[in-house]
């Protein structure tokens, strides 16, 4: 007897919820019937019946929660067999009582940031995204967001849902798929003062709209001798997301951070997220917001505050450590952070840094901490040549030589177009070992 | 523009009055042919200076003219008011006077001075002034037709009435971005009048080297539902009258009109072409029949509106502005060497 299990709805949806049933034990199915309604943090899905027969049980009750994608759901049996017995199924779901979604703790270091008793409230990334925007909104009428399916269909990724409902059509504004004329529009409106948010469906379509961003948003300034000005915020999801392939799977900090003109920020956390944001759309000048569809769905702790903001350039210690200095950003952090509890379960102590914002970039912070623990590794997803990490490792080289007791390590994506294959993507990746053993190399150990 | 006006009351016989009656009829007043005449005349003197200029070796890089086209971009001027924006291409200069920027301030960002608009870090194709509403000067091809959409855009969000001009050439007409804009200025209603200065090369390529169906670029506007004309981009009367239809259409709320101006410039594309693509003979009838300065000038004297003197006047007072705008250009230092690291980023 077929089973119907948990459908995935998108390459990274690991759960969601079974918010429906539209078929009842004992309905015979027909294939293409709409089975049930599955609800993600990203969008609603209805589930088709591929296979033909009578629906014989329930295994997950509807409004369940955090129901593990391939999880078992339903059965459908042969049209001529008894059906199940309706209670037991229904009364016997295999699915576990729902746990609370797991929260990503960085270890932290004291956030001097958050003033000492702040109440936190748990967010994901997602969520703190649009807060961040909504906030801002409503504080000033000048901002505004532009994008695909930013409004009616409430985000693509969902980061933009209910934003419509608050801000009405005039400031939440779907546009055609083409970003290189919207986002020379976005552009246009911002020489003339008002404040743009650009979504960008994922930062590899920004390409298409490339010569705006570097051409018209990021020089006007200094080619008009102070003149001009373009208060812009891009945003959207970068780097690689789950097995969407080469054109789909590119991080592009390096890119945006050669360019003068421009600020470049890649939160990882989700208070980093809400409070970098804010910073962005009140900056005067063009900010790159980059996201990780990854890291969209994680929950964060959130420092409750009226206007909790997150300055641009100032990197954070995201964990205290002695032996070695870990630079990373943005889903770096997910390596950095795994690598530093393996070290140290091995007596190793990583000090981390997220660089939060890699234009500017916070060398202090990575200097003064290099200076302490002697020996450097960098961290990033993107490709390895001409990359963010490369540049660290020339800064710490040219002002920290003298301190170091090794050449700088880098741990970076793999220098190929992504692969689709889920192992070769796998490959392409870092990971956190990848980390762990760069960390041994400097340390010799 | 800083030259006095010459308009003298005279006697005049009864043809000549008729004539000028005429005139006012079909829209253009005497004082209007005069301020066309002195507004092409002052782009036509500044743009040869610029050119000498830059044979002299004062001025760099790029140099783009806009001699003969001058009808296009002071016609327009005299249909829109205060506050609209004007946005173009590289081919910026008239515009700039046009809208009233100071032939000073040009002409030493020409020469990469500090007293240039852009402080001497913009150059030719790069100048702005936030207080006349010109948001420049673009030197990606095509790049400034979603730029003045945005403008127009801004308008729409606030609510006002104002205009945005956006200029480009028949080459950036076969941009992408252009159609891109089209649809979106349709789609939103934005104020946006888009006005194509087609002077029939696209750099050294004719248009229909380069252009499916060169007659009419305009009509390309019809697959988006955006009203065009073509117009003598010649005679700066026509241009005035479509450009009043096309801003009326625009403040009304009624969206994004085009304007195909069909114009010419004598000079090459930029100071270096060498203009092997076209017959000097073509260029000499454009000049000799269809002159957009000539014309008004004949329409004057034929009028009686001023003398012979008083123009030859007019055109020394030009000059006077134009050499003044050069020696100041050249007189002006050149930027301070801490101006390298200034205007990257704005603090709030």
């Amino acid at each position: 007897m077929p089973s119907i299990l948990m459908p995935a709805l998108s390459p990274t949806m690991e759960e969601g919820k079974l918010s429906k049933w539209l078929k009842k034990i004992g309905d015979s199915i027909k294939s293409g019937d709409v089975l049930a309604e599955i609800e993600t943090d990203k969008a609603t899905m209805e589930v088709e019946a591929v296979d033909e027969g009578i629906l014989t049980a329930i295994m997950v009750p509807e409004g369940t929660e955090n129901v593990k994608v391939n999880t078992a759901i339903a059965v459908i049996g042969e049209a001529d067999a008894a059906p199940a017995p309706k209670a037991a199924a229904v009364e016997a779901p295999t699915v576990a009582p729902v746990a609370a979604p797991a929260i990503v703790r960085a270890p932290a270091a004291a956030d001097p940031e958050i003033p000492e008793g702040t109440e936190m409230v748990t967010m994901t990334v997602r969520e703190a995204i649009r807060a961040g925007m909504s906030e801002e909104m409503r504080r000033d009428k000048d901002v505004f967001l532009m994008g695909e399916e930013v409004g009616e269909y409430q985000g693509a990724y969902k980061i933009s849902q209910g934003m419509l409902e608050e801000f009405g059509p005039n400031r939440v504004i779907d546009t055609p798929i083409t970003e290189h004329g919207f986002t020379g529009i976005a552009t246009g409106a911002a020489f003339a003062g008002l404040r743009p948010i650009v979504e960008f469906m994922t930062f590899n379509f920004a390409m298409q709209a490339i010569d705006h961003i570097i051409n018209s948003a990021a020089k006007t300034l200094y080619m008009s001798g102070g003149q001009m000005g373009c208060p812009i915020v891009f945003r959207g999801p970068n780097g690689a997301a789950a097995r969407v392939g080469a054109q789909h799977s590119q991080d592009y900090a390096a890119w945006y951070s050669q360019i003068p003109g421009l600020k470049v920020v890649m939160p990882y956390s989700a208070a980093d997220a809400k409070g970098l944001m804010k910073s962005a759309i009140r900056d005067p000048n063009p900010v790159i917001f980059l996201e990780n569809e990854i890291l969209y769905g994680k929950s964060f702790e959130v420092p409750k505050l009226d206007d909790w903001i997150v300055p641009i350039g100032k990197a954070r210690v995201a964990r205290v450590g002695t032996h070695v200095t870990i630079v990373s950003f943005g889903i770096g952090m997910t390596y950095s952070l795994a690598a530093a509890d393996k070290l140290a379960a091995e007596g190793i102590e990583a000090e981390v840094i997220d660089l939060r914002t890699i234009r500017p970039m916070d060398l202090a912070t990575v200097i003064e901490s290099v200076k302490k623990t002697n020996r450097c590794v960098a961290v990033e997803e993107g490709y390895p040549q001409f990359s963010v990490t490369s540049e660290i490792a020339a800064q710490v080289m040219t002002y920290a030589f003298d301190y170091l007791d090794a050449p700088v390590a880098r741990v970076a994506g793999k220098d190929v177009p992504m692969p689709y294959a889920a192992n070769l993507e796998k490959l392409a990746l870092p990971n956190a070992d990848e980390v762990v053993a760069a960390v041994k190399g400097v340390l010799y150990v | 523009m800083a030259v006095k006006s010459a308009y003298i009351a005279r006697k005049e016989t009864k043809s000549q009055k008729a004539e000028r009656e005429a005139l006012r009829n079909s829209g253009f007043t005497s004082e209007e042919e005069l301020r066309a005449y002195k507004d092409m005349l002052l782009i036509r003197r500044f743009e040869e200076k610029a050119g000498q200029l830059y044979g002299m070796g004062s001025i760099g890089g790029f140099c783009h003219l806009y001699i003969g086209q001058e009808a296009v971009v002071v016609g327009m001027q005299m249909a829109v008011k205060e506050g609209d924006q004007l946005i173009t291409s590289y081919r910026d200069h008239g515009h700039m006077l046009a809208c009233g920027m100071d032939a000073k301030g040009v002409m030493a960002e020409l020469t990469g001075r500090r007293d240039g608009y852009s402080r001497g870090k913009g150059g030719s194709m790069h100048m702005f002034s936030r207080e006349k509403q010109f948001f420049g000067g673009h030197g990606i091809v095509g790049a400034q037709v979603p730029l003045g959409a945005g403008l127009a855009f801004a308008n729409k969000y606030r609510g006002n009435d104002h205009v945005s001009l956006t200029y480009f050439g028949d080459g950036a007409a076969n941009q992408g971005q252009v159609y891109e804009t089209f649809n979106i200025a349709s789609v939103w209603g934005l104020p946006v009048i888009f006005i194509i200065e087609n002077n029939r090369y696209a750099m050294g390529t004719a248009a229909p080297r380069s252009t499916a169906k060169p007659d009419y670029l305009g009509a390309r506007g019809e697959a988006f539902g955006i009203p065009s004309e073509q117009v003598d981009g010649m005679d700066v009367r026509a241009v005035k009258e479509a450009g009043d239809r096309a801003v009326e259409h625009c403040r009304a709320g009624q969206g994004p009109y085009i304007l195909e101006m069909m114009t010419y410039r004598y000079r090459g594309h930029s100071m270096s072409d060498p203009a092997k693509y076209r017959a000097k003979e073509e260029v000499q009838k454009m000049r000799e029949e269809h002159d957009p300065i000539e014309q008004v000038k004949a329409r004057i004297l034929k009028a009686n509106i001023a003398s012979e003197d008083d123009l030859k006047k007019i055109d020394a007072d030009i000059r006077v502005v134009v050499t003044q705008a050069a020696d100041f250009a050249i007189a002006s230092p050149e930027p301070d060497f801490s101006e390298l690291y200034t205007d990257i980023y704005k603090t709030a």
